[in-house]
């Protein structure tokens, strides 16, 4: 891995104003964050985790002997695909890809250690050369703004109306997943990562695109209150 | 045609004693709503919920146990049973709606009252009309209201499902299925190519040698890169479709001799599906609802009548600019609808309306596809903003996911229809 370390380094030297170069090194290092549960390189086999040799360019939930999340399945049918866009916004926070993810993590907050941990990793994916950065406009965790808008309940009721036609109102999970009774900011990051289109599914993209800052947290707020009323009569 | 003139001048006695509309504000407003569909029950349900009480929301709606014409394709096709496609209205009753078996006879838009078929007159404050579609039974010369048995329609949910499904059952080894597909518009655009599909399937199981032949009015047609990709890989040489070019139209069917003229040749049929050209149900008509189209222009923000601001018209009766008639269109149209009306009649909050629509297809087993679009209203029409279709080439997983998508979309969109 050190070698395309060297590489990044030498490329940006020229630069007037680099861009901090993502250090492999370092990245070994952060890999003890991952390493109780995924192994990577010569021998690596899954463990608590699936093994993380080859993981960029792979679809999601694509390899054999691993017990994924069936939200980790969904997400791979829909179309993710693990590049440097969508690794780094899953390992930032998981559940703002993949809402029941099995990897009980709660996310790598820091956009430089981030950019280390991947190029560590994609030195045990084929072509590396080949594999873009991630582009530094990637913004895998809430927006600030996102994060601190309050949501309207009633707001949220109108609009959860058109989620409730797809999603079942009490939490049945056959064929679309269950969206009752989650927490706001599961259900934000959610959103979130359908409008940013790093969540693949292409209904969804197509509703969260329409839906501003304040309809992502009313929606939030409506539904996270929603399971703890009584059913309707 | 009645209008609705005629209709006040024979039903003013009557109407008085029940009619006069509570004025807004001193006692609970009246919603009625014509038809217990997509469209129809998801208003009542919504208003009846949301409004807690504060309006008095009746529904008319003949039939008792509701069979959607939605997925009635995949029970063709062996994969629903006919029961799971039927369903009843204790779950509105229950939620506070009024649930009036009998048929909408005539509506006078002066006096706002509903008449039904068993006489007595209904007073509004606010009427919603989701009626859905009936026929132009003079569009196809040679088939008309009487046929429908010979030649099945198939396109309201029901027994003409059950009718079509029992004639493939039936049709001899190496016969010809000949279906005729509408013009446009028409309810539920990639349907009759779902319903050839499923067909198809059907067919290559218990008859192989059986051939379906598809006479179209249109050029081309919904999702038809995924469909004609489907045909080809699941039921090769099975399916032929069609369409003008080739047949310069259908001219006749002549039903005694199981016969379909087109101006290119003569198609002997075994069972023949006739979809005929359609318009909005017969009360949109009744009401004075419709344009010279056979639809019902609506303002688009509020699916209220661009005829009468005291009606709401919803679904496949509507001419919704962008959307296409479909059970999602008619569910998300009654939400902004529900929105609207309990607004005006109660004064609660209004939010700006949004609209979408999907449409999945079963090509052949875990082979799903869908399409779907969002639309915003303007001033003018509810226009398409943005939309997405199954690519052809997509990996069997995709398919499948999208398959089990629309079961889960089947379960939603009926509790959210029906409680």
């Amino acid at each position: 891995m050190l070698r395309y370390g060297v590489l990044a380094l030498s490329l940006a030297l020229p630069a007037a104003a680099p861009a901090p170069a993502a250090d492999p090194e370092r990245g070994a290092a952060l890999f003890s964050e991952c390493s109780g549960c995924h192994m990577v390189g010569d021998g690596a086999r899954h463990r608590v985790g699936p093994h993380l040799n080859g993981v960029f360019g792979r679809r999601a939930a694509g390899l054999d002997g691993y017990t994924y999340s069936k939200d980790m399945i969904r997400a791979g049918a829909d179309g993710l695909e693990w590049t440097p866009e969508t690794l780094d916004a899953y390992i930032a926070n998981p559940r703002a890809l993949v809402t029941r993810t099995r990897m009980s993590y709660r996310g790598m907050k820091d956009p430089a250690e981030r950019a280390d941990l991947l190029a560590f990793l994609r030195g045990y994916s084929a072509s590396p050369r080949d594999i873009p950065e991630a582009p530094p406009t990637a913004e895998p965790t809430l927006p600030a703004a996102l994060a601190g808008v309050a949501g309207d309940r009633d707001y949220g009721e109108y609009l959860a109306s058109e989620c409730v036609t797809c999603h079942q109102a009490d939490g049945s999970d056959a064929g679309i997943p269950s969206i009752v009774g989650w927490p706001e900011e599961d259900f934000k990051a959610a959103l979130h990562g359908y409008r940013a289109k790093l969540r693949a599914n292409q209904a969804m993209q197509l509703i969260a695109a329409t839906l501003g800052d304040e309809e992502i947290a009313s929606l939030a707020t409506f539904f996270a209150t929603h399971a703890q009323q009584p059913a309707a009569p | 045609m009645q209008t609705r003139r005629s209709f006040l001048g024979a039903t003013a006695a009557g109407a008085a004693a029940l009619a006069a509309p509570a004025a807004i504000g001193q006692a609970r407003p009246r919603l009625v709503v014509i038809g217990g569909g997509a469209g129809g029950a998801t208003m009542a349900r919504y208003v009846a919920r949301d409004a807690g009480g504060a309006v008095d929301v009746v529904l008319i709606e003949p039939t008792r146990t509701y069979y959607t014409c939605f997925f009635s394709n995949l029970y063709l096709g062996g994969f629903r049973d006919y029961d799971s496609l039927g369903h009843g209205y204790g779950g509105l009753a229950t939620g506070g709606v009024n649930v009036v078996h009998d048929t909408a006879a005539g509506v006078d838009r002066d006096a706002r009252t509903v008449r039904l078929a068993s006489g007595p007159d209904i007073a509004y404050d606010a009427l919603a009309v989701a009626p859905g579609i009936d026929f132009r039974w003079d569009s196809l010369p040679g088939y008309g209201v009487e046929h429908q048995n010979a030649m099945p329609h198939a396109w309201k949910g029901g027994s003409q499902t059950q009718l079509l499904k029992a004639q493939l059952e039936a049709m001899r080894p190496g016969g010809v299925f000949v279906m005729i597909a509408p013009p446009n518009p028409y309810r539920c655009p990639p349907g009759p190519y779902e319903r050839v599909s499923m067909a198809a399937h059907l067919l290559t199981q218990i008859n192989p040698t059986a051939k379906i032949i598809v006479l179209d009015t249109k050029k081309s047609f919904s999702k038809q890169a995924l469909f004609s990709e489907g045909w080809a890989q699941h039921y090769p040489g099975m399916v032929d479709w069609l369409p003008p070019s080739i047949t310069e139209g259908v001219q006749r069917i002549d039903v005694a001799a199981m016969t379909v003229e087109t101006g290119f040749d003569s198609f002997k049929a075994d069972v023949a599906n006739v979809i005929p050209a359609q318009k909005a149900g017969r009360i949109a008509e009744a009401a004075g609802l419709t344009d010279d189209s056979g639809f019902c222009p609506i303002v688009p923000a509020t699916m209220q009548s661009a005829l009468d601001e005291n009606v709401h018209v919803l679904g496949d009766a509507a001419i919704a600019g962008d959307m296409p008639k479909s059970g999602f269109s008619a569910n998300s149209q009654a939400k902004a609808a529900a929105m609207a009306v309990r607004a005006r009649l109660t004064g609660s909050r209004v939010f700006p309306p949004r609209y979408s629509n999907t449409c999945w297809s079963l090509i052949a087993t875990d082979d799903g596809v869908k399409v779907g679009a969002r639309y915003e209203a303007t001033g003018e029409k509810i226009a398409s903003v943005d939309s997405f279709i199954s690519q052809t080439g997509e990996d069997a997983a995709l398919r499948k996911q999208t398959y089990e998508e629309s079961l889960g979309w089947y379960a939603g969109i009926t509790a959210d229809m029906f409680g």
